[in-house]
């Protein structure tokens, strides 16, 4: 890799400058399936939503909700704060929908899918066969059996291809299945639940993705259910100059347990290609739910030209007390990221965490980070943010902690280091903090790269030499990320074991 | 992009009271285009997302009680040059001679008119610069309008230091002051500032350190409660200078400190600093720090503490920005508040901009009660619930006080402090 041959600051890990290169320097998934494929007219207007609504067989009431966000989304304009130099997106130079023409009649299961399509996803090591085996994931074997079960729901372009395991989530009372299915199979459930999170006004491109979105996952787990199994999506952005709109809907009911992940990637090609994802978490009491995202989109070349514009708003809503949500995210592929998953934390005892890996090389820029909104009681969040930069790439940590007059006694800490490597590259932090009690605690600290002093001493005592010591102080870095992420996605996880912020800027 | 109606009426409105002066017509000229141009902020705009404008805004100052009780004199034992503005006005009669070895002193009026050109080279010219990438409106109004003010310019080590005393009279007064200093390459001096200034006070202080020299700058804005302040500190430090500055601040209705730091020589030094106290809903207290790292080897600090009670609100925005090539640079930014009950407020948006991979730069921000474990420690050794909590306060501030370099100085606001926390009762 030759943008990474530069010359580092003393103290930076040449392992983690590795790393760092191998996971974003080339791109393995950058091959295309050549599908026929059918598409609605280049643009956005209303009959484009209006469209889009009755492909997926849409009751009037969500073809009227499309609409109306449509509406509000042309007074909109592109929100220009984050630190992201773009260029300008035609937004009627884009296909807002592309589907495999063998899904024109929807498979019943996943024996009727085109063959093609089930190869791709393959081919990319997420198997839709109910095999239980990941590709790839070494010592999967030695987990037992009932560990390794994932269900996933593959959206290919504007549509779900098909979601393995639902006879056996079903058992369990779990739903899981492509949001089309939820809206016509379980109205109720989205009446209720959709745009509570996210509003359709929420901003430029939520509205957008409110008007135009496809599909996406539907998740409902009932009162005092574990899920059996991890969930997760596979998103796949195959076709050219083509936007995709997913939209996902996540119900943790009373009690309940769901762990999902979600994972993607595109075709290398020339020109950028839109995705604007719109994620809604609804957590009740004493429910708790795990996010974590693998984003793995192509970044483009190392001109900066082309890879995917990733807008995406991400929310969950602890409702009940004493819920509770984790988002986990690895960023890095796309040419530009703005995205941060934010918590509210309305119930009382209620708890958010953020552990966030972003990795930019060549021009990719990334602007990204979360909000931790405290209006419960004796709410706690915990932000982890670790952001490294190489080649000519711009990484930026964006976040706000706020802290209502009722949250009283919450507590936050955040922490968000940033590393350079080589001389062209930036990193940035722009956090807001609003405090508005005093019985509450933030704290906020870029920690710098000294090794704590304590921690040595404890390991020596414990017999281990110096060199040791510090090799494991300092690797301890990432394993607060690491230890968040589920056995999936223990690939990326093994590559980035190697990643230590030795040596980071602030 | 036009300005949005809103902004252009205000601006207008403002201006309309006010009439160019005909010194440095060029640089008041510039200085007025910008202000069209960039209009006057409202409380929509990023920067003053924690402050509200309005009051800054409108064309009369709101009006503001003169303090019955005068605040005890500050410094009154240290050997200084007095200059006393009342109202906004030099008053000469107050004032001592403006001589002292070392220093060369000017009226601004005087030093725009007369041929001191590095006062006319000066003027407007770093606050122009402060202009990027964050407009500073308020800053470029003052450099269109104002007159007071005064030239300060050292060319050795000065023998004392330069206190300029901002006294208040009337209810009303709106005053806008200019002041321009000069450290010559090699020299030293130190600029006191104290007292309110005015009902709705606007300062602009511009500040060019040469090589090698040293400036430091105390400052207490007073005990004045319905006062409004907003000041502009805009210095350029080059290679092996130094730039220090402090500011304490005791009450007040609105203060609003904006200070600008170029660092443009390698092996430099900037500190600025600043410790506030607030009692009730009516004060509002805002640091805004954005210091630009361009040379190699810098060290750059930040260091703000809040004490917030009954409602106080505290703001900090500060930035470090370490341009491409700054290697080497050392940046630290701590902002803290303690807030003792739980009314008050404390936003904060402590940001890095980094382009070098060679440097260090942490920031931290904290926000919390007084700690019960060592107040009940104190209290276990015999030492009563009031005097504790004063003491852990007074603790918590003096990391900002220890930046202040001369003893006697920090020491007398140490002591204000005390007395800040004697009256207002906590417990």
């Amino acid at each position: 890799m030759s943008v990474l041959d530069v010359e580092v600051k003393e103290g930076v890990d040449q392992e983690t400058v590795d790393a760092v290169s191998k996971l974003s320097g080339t791109y393995k998934y950058g091959w295309n399936t050549d599908i026929e494929m059918d598409y609605a007219p280049k643009g956005v207007n209303p009959d484009i939503v209006r469209l889009i609504s009755s492909k997926n067989n849409e009751p009037d009431w969500m073809t009227d909700w499309r609409l109306s966000a449509f509406e509000r989304w042309e007074g909109m304009s592109i929100p220009n704060w984050a630190m992201l130099d773009l260029a300008e997106i035609d937004f009627q130079d884009l296909y807002y929908y592309a589907r495999p023409k063998s899904m024109e009649v929807k498979p019943k299961s996943l024996d009727e899918v085109d063959p093609k399509l089930l190869e791709t996803y393959k081919k990319l090591g997420i198997p839709l066969q109910e095999q239980m085996i990941l590709a790839g994931v070494e010592g999967a074997e030695a987990a037992p059996a009932e560990g390794r079960k994932v269900a996933v729901d593959a959206v290919f372009d504007s549509v779900s291809v098909g979601t393995t395991f639902q006879k056996e989530l079903e058992a369990a009372g779990v739903i899981f299945c492509s949001i089309s299915e939820a809206i016509e199979k379980h109205p109720e459930l989205v009446k209720k639940y959709l745009g509570t999170v996210v509003p359709p006004s929420d901003n430029f491109y939520a509205t957008l993705n409110s008007a135009v979105f496809s599909d996406g996952s539907f998740v409902y787990v009932p009162p005092g259910v574990r899920c059996p199994m991890e969930l997760s999506t596979y998103f796949r952005i195959n076709a050219e100059n083509t936007g995709q709109f997913e939209r996902t809907l996540i119900i943790a009911d009373k009690g309940s347990y769901v762990s999902y992940l979600e994972g993607c990637t595109a075709p290398k090609r020339d020109v950028a290609q839109l995705h604007a994802a719109v994620v809604e978490i609804i957590v009740e009491e004493d429910a708790e739910v795990k996010y974590s995202t693998v984003q793995n989109w192509y970044p483009g070349d190392e001109e900066g030209k082309g890879g995917i514009y990733n807008f995406v708003t991400k929310r969950a809503d602890c409702r009940g007390d004493r819920a509770k949500v984790m988002w986990t995210q690895v960023e890095t592929g796309s040419a530009v990221t703005w995205k941060y998953p934010s918590c509210i934390l309305r119930g009382d005892d209620s708890q958010g965490e953020f552990y966030s890996i972003a990795i930019t090389n060549n021009m990719q820029q990334a602007d990204t980070g979360t909000k931790m909104v405290h209006l419960g009681k004796n709410t706690k969040s915990r932000i982890v943010s670790k952001g490294i930069s190489a080649g000519k790439a711009q990484n930026t940590y964006r976040g706000l902690v706020s802290m209502h007059p009722k949250a009283k006694n919450s507590r936050n800490y955040t922490q968000c280091d940033s590393l350079l490597i080589g001389s062209d590259c930036g990193a940035h932090t722009v956090p807001y903090i609003e405090v508005k009690n005093n019985s509450s605690r933030v704290e906020h600290e870029a920690t710098t790269s000294k090794v704590d002093d304590d921690q040595l001493f404890y390991c020596r005592q414990r017999g281990m030499d110096e060199e040791e010591a510090v090799a494991l102080v300092v690797n301890g870095f990432c394993k607060d990320v690491l230890q968040a992420l589920p056995m999936e996605f223990a690939m990326e996880a093994q590559a980035l074991v190697a990643i230590s912020l030795e040596g980071s800027v602030g | 992009m036009a300005l949005p109606k809103v902004k252009a009426d205000a601006t207008e409105a403002r201006l309309a009271g006010l009439t160019l002066p005909d010194t440095v017509s060029d640089a008041r000229q510039s200085a007025l285009a910008r202000v069209s141009a960039m209009g006057l902020p409202h409380n929509r705009d990023e920067y003053w997302r924690f402050t509200n404008p309005r009051t800054l805004v409108q064309p009369e100052a709101p009006l503001a009680e003169v303090p019955a009780v005068d605040g005890a004199p500050l410094w009154d034992d240290v050997d200084r040059v007095r200059i006393v503005f009342v109202d906004g006005v030099f008053n000469a009669e107050r004032s001592d001679d403006l001589k002292a070895a070392g220093l060369e002193i000017a009226q601004l009026s005087d030093a725009l008119s007369a041929d001191i050109s590095w006062a006319k080279d000066l003027y407007g010219t770093l606050e122009a610069r402060g202009q990027k990438p964050v407009d500073r409106p308020f800053a470029a109004l003052n450099t269109a309008m104002a007159t007071e003010g005064v030239a300060i310019r050292a060319t050795a080590k000065a023998e004392k230091p330069v206190n300029l005393i901002y006294e208040r009279e009337s209810q009303s007064a709106d005053p806008l002051l200019h002041t321009l200093i000069k450290v010559d390459s090699g020299a030293e001096m130190t600029v006191l500032e104290t007292g309110a200034g005015g009902a709705r006070f606007s300062s602009v202080i511009e500040v060019d350190v040469g090589e090698g020299g040293a400036f430091h700058h105390v400052r207490d804005q007073g005990r004045d409660h319905e006062r409004r302040v907003l000041t502009h500190c805009f210095a350029q430090v080059a290679a092996k200078a130094t730039f220090k500055s402090f500011t304490l601040s005791v009450n007040g209705a609105l203060t609003r400190n904006e200070c600008v730091i170029d660092i443009r020589g390698d092996d430099a030094i900037a500190h600025v600093a600043g410790a506030c106290v607030g009692d009730g809903k009516d004060f509002h207290h805002d640091d805004t720090i954005f210091v630009t790292h361009d040379a190699v080897n810098c060290e750059s600090r930040q260091v703000f503490k809040k004490v917030l009670r009954n409602g106080a609100t505290g703001v900090f925005q500060g930035k470090i920005l370490v341009k491409a090539g700054a290697q080497k640079t050392d940046g630290y930014q701590i902002s803290q508040s303690l807030m003792l009950d739980d009314d008050s407020q404390f936003l904060a948006k402590p940001e890095l901009e980094i382009y070098a991979d060679d440097v260090a730069c942490s920031h931290g921000s904290t926000s919390g009660a007084i700690d019960e474990t060592a107040l009940f420690y104190l209290q276990s050794r015999g030492v009563p619930r009031k005097q504790a909590t004063d003491l852990l306060t007074l603790a918590f501030l003096a990391e900002s006080l220890q930046e202040i370099e001369d003893d006697t100085l920090a020491e007398a606001l140490r002591d204000r402090l005390a007395g800040w926390l004697e009256r207002h009762a906590t417990v």
